[in-house]
């Protein structure tokens, strides 16, 4: 193991409110001394840090790795350099592979797969129901023993809630927590955009915000009856924001997160039928973008993620309505989240902690910080360069975007995991 | 507001380049095609019906979505300007075999087609193959989805044109099923860009999409009371499979509340037309007292509709 010399940075620590400039010691993969050196600490490697934010690696509450299944739109190895790429050292993967994660052997192969890699740590999100079908329930304590951090039914909402309502109480027998995307099927069925002028205007038949907020409405009674530990991902709307709020000062079980594209874009971005801003849930109105700004400021939305989801582009270059939703991420979180505590004139540490503590504190690991004996999971960035944002520049195989062409601030220098640097940029 | 720059269908210096929806094209545009549409209205009279504009060019009418009746008026369109026609029906063709919308475009621009004429059940099909193929080949929109459909809107414009003369006075009332209608969007532009002071849209509130008034309208969920004043009464299509679900009980209801009868007609003024895309449904939206009436210039509309694609097509051929 590399024991490692973090040298001349800003050390921006969210969890312990720390924001200074501090040497790193990395020893065991672990952090092992902060300013001052371990005793007789004697660095294999030093990293020069000056003029650079030392941060915990960030840690996404979503990105598709795309295997196994869908290895056309992107690889196992290509994800994980992305992920690496942009200082993303945990990620959670949705079970919407093909085959979905619902049996243990899939789950053990990716993570077994993954590991091998020696980039980021992934925690495989394991189906709710089988084939994410809806009707039977996974074995999902069995899943959690292979490895499953929680239990989701990706962009398959049920539609029964009935079996919603088992699936919460069998989830909550076993203390596991279920992520689930608010959006009533039947509200949103054949729509691809926000419900409102843009939609009207370009003749897209619409997702009402409404959708969202009836499925959280009957999500939220049901946690109240079950005490089941959810995790709702992907906010769209202004009013889901308030109940989040209303929920919480209740005192509910539930976090939140929302994606960094939806923090910065609305309807309007969609201009003439730009697929690239083909998303689930959809860009809504000015006043939704900005309710969700104010709420991930707050902390009302607990966390920011990628919703990293490659897509190729034959599956892109169709008319809107017929193209794959999503957008490709990893490598952005970190920009978009800069960008984001610019406009909302938000310390950098308190911005960071979306993007790193809080999601950590979601998935229950031990990651997103950076106290002594903390794991060494390291990201080193400049804060102050913009970059353009180019499908040359990506690594991940997705190079889907509305963001191409965007000046953005924050390139990463080194990413390091467990102590080892797993990302250089030259 | 939308810059129409952006939209792609304008070259640099303003110059027509591709149709692909009326919405912030500038007046001047709009006026020289209608403009150009009655010159053309002459020749579609002679014994001769053919002008050379566009010898020697190559038009193919691409329809991914069937349309017979929209397909032959461009295709007469532009036989009358000389051009070789070539009709593509790609729904039955090409896409069933797993090519994808741009191959089988590629294909075309590869035969030197120097026009297209597109329609396609995806709002912004259009959009994309005028993206695709660039400046040199020119795109009309035919009709995407419930977006656009410019050159019907044109012809809408043509015939109130000709039949009020003038926009700045007129009220037009806009019938029926506004939700999927890509006619009704393109005419609510075109009426706004030329002045038009009220729009109506005549509908139940589950055949109206989210925020209509936002296009420029006034929204009558009372049939009486949106026809009382009018000078022009268009009347939109219903599809069959929407006249019985959980946007309509009946089309039995859909008439006694929306369909236009002489004794409802009689609300608007005294010399109002009445308009219709066609094809009818008569005894849904439309009566046949009115469809065959005195108010009635809806063959009109498909003769005028000749001339009006004429016009696009000479413009983008830059003849």
């Amino acid at each position: 193991m590399t024991r490692v010399h973090i040298k001349g940075g800003r050390l921006v620590d969210p969890k312990h409110g720390v924001d200074r400039p501090a040497d790193l010691y990395i020893a065991e993969g672990r952090v092992a001394g902060i300013a001052s050196a371990p005793r007789g600490f004697e660095a294999d490697r030093v990293v020069d840090a000056t003029g650079l934010v030392v941060a915990p690696g960030l840690v996404d509450l979503s990105a598709r790795l795309r295997e196994p299944g869908l290895e056309y739109k992107a690889t196992l190895e290509s994800e994980m350099v992305a992920a690496v790429a942009g200082g993303v050292t945990s990620l959670a993967c949705p079970p919407d592979t093909d085959p979905p994660l619902d049996e243990p052997g899939l789950v053990e192969m990716l993570t077994r797969r993954a590991s091998s890699l020696n980039l980021a740590r992934v925690y495989p999100v394991g189906a709710l129901t089988a084939k994410l079908e809806g009707e039977r329930l996974t074995e999902m304590a069995e899943l959690r023993d292979h490895g499953c951090i929680a239990f989701s039914q990706a962009e398959v909402p049920l539609a029964d809630t009935q079996i919603l309502w088992r699936a919460l109480q069998y989830a909550a027998t076993f203390g596991l927590a279920v992520w689930l995307r608010p959006q009533d099927p039947h509200l949103a069925k054949g729509g691809v955009a926000h419900d409102g002028e843009v939609a009207t205007r370009l003749g897209l038949p619409g997702i009402p915000a409404f959708a969202e907020t009836i499925a959280l409405g009957a999500i939220l009674q049901l946690v109240r009856v079950t005490g089941t530990r959810v995790h709702l991902c992907r906010l769209s709307a202004r009013e889901s924001v308030e109940m989040i709020r209303a929920a919480k000062r209740d005192a509910l079980p539930v976090t939140c997160d929302v994606s960094a594209h939806h923090l910065h874009l609305s309807e309007l971005d969609l201009g003439y039928f730009d697929s690239h801003c083909h998303v689930v849930p959809p860009f809504r109105s000015q006043r939704d973008r900005e309710a969700l700004s104010a709420g991930l400021a707050d902390g009302t939305i607990d966390a920011v993620c990628s919703d990293h989801t490659p897509v190729d582009d034959d599956a892109k270059q169709l008319p809107f309505g017929e193209s794959e939703p999503g957008t490709t991420g990893l490598e952005l979180l970190l920009p978009l989240t800069l960008k984001w505590s610019r406009e909302a004139r938000l310390p950098l540490v308190q911005a960071l902690a979306r993007a790193t503590s809080e999601p950590a504190r979601i998935l229950g690991i031990d990651a997103g910080h950076l106290g002594v004996g903390a794991p060494a999971d390291i990201c080193i960035f400049d804060p102050e360069t913009y970059f353009t944002v180019a499908p040359s520049g990506l690594r991940s195989q997705g190079k889907n975007t509305p963001f191409l062409g965007y000046e953005l601030p924050g390139v990463v220098r080194w990413t390091l995991v467990a102590g080892e640097v797993r990302f250089e940029r030259g | 507001m939308t810059n129409p720059q952006s939209q792609g269908q304008l070259s640099a210096n303003g110059e027509l380049v591709h149709l692909l929806t009326l919405e912030g094209l500038p007046r001047e545009i709009i006026v020289r095609i209608l403009d150009t549409a009655q010159s053309f209205l002459g020749v579609t009279e002679r014994e001769v019906k053919k002008v050379p504009l566009l010898r020697g060019m190559s038009v193919f009418n691409v329809f991914f979505e069937n349309s017979t009746r929209t397909r032959t008026t461009f295709e007469i369109a532009a036989k009358r300007l000389s051009a070789d026609v070539i009709n593509l029906n790609v729904s039955t063709s090409s896409t069933t075999k797993g090519e994808t919308l741009l191959d089988t475009v590629d294909n075309l621009a590869a035969m030197h087609a120097d026009m297209f004429v597109v329609r396609h059940s995806q709002s912004g099909a259009a959009h994309m193959i005028a993206r695709h193929v660039g400046p040199e080949r020119h795109v009309i929109n035919a009709g995407d989805g419930r977006h656009a459909h410019p050159t019907q809107g044109l012809l809408d414009a043509y015939t109130i044109r000709h039949y009020k003369k003038d926009f700045s006075g007129l009220t037009v009332a806009i019938v029926g099923d506004i939700l999927h209608s890509r006619v009704a969007r393109s005419l609510i532009h075109v009426l706004n860009i030329l002045g038009t002071p009220e729009v109506r849209v005549i509908a139940p509130q589950t055949l109206l999409p989210a925020g209509v008034e936002s296009l420029g309208v006034r929204v009558f969920p009372d049939m009486r009371k949106g026809l009382a004043g009018a000078d022009v009464v268009v009347m939109l299509r219903l599809q069959n499979e929407r006249m019985r679900g959980a946007l309509l009980p009946s089309a039995q209801e859909f008439f006694k509340y929306y369909g236009l009868t002489p004794e409802k007609l009689a609300l608007a003024k005294p010399d109002a037309i009445v308009m219709h895309p066609g094809p009818m449904n008569r005894g849904i939206e439309i009566d046949s007292a009115v469809a065959d009436g005195p108010h009635s210039v809806i063959l009109p509309q498909v003769t005028f509709g000749i001339a009006v694609r004429m016009a696009v097509m000479s413009i983008l051929g830059g003849a």
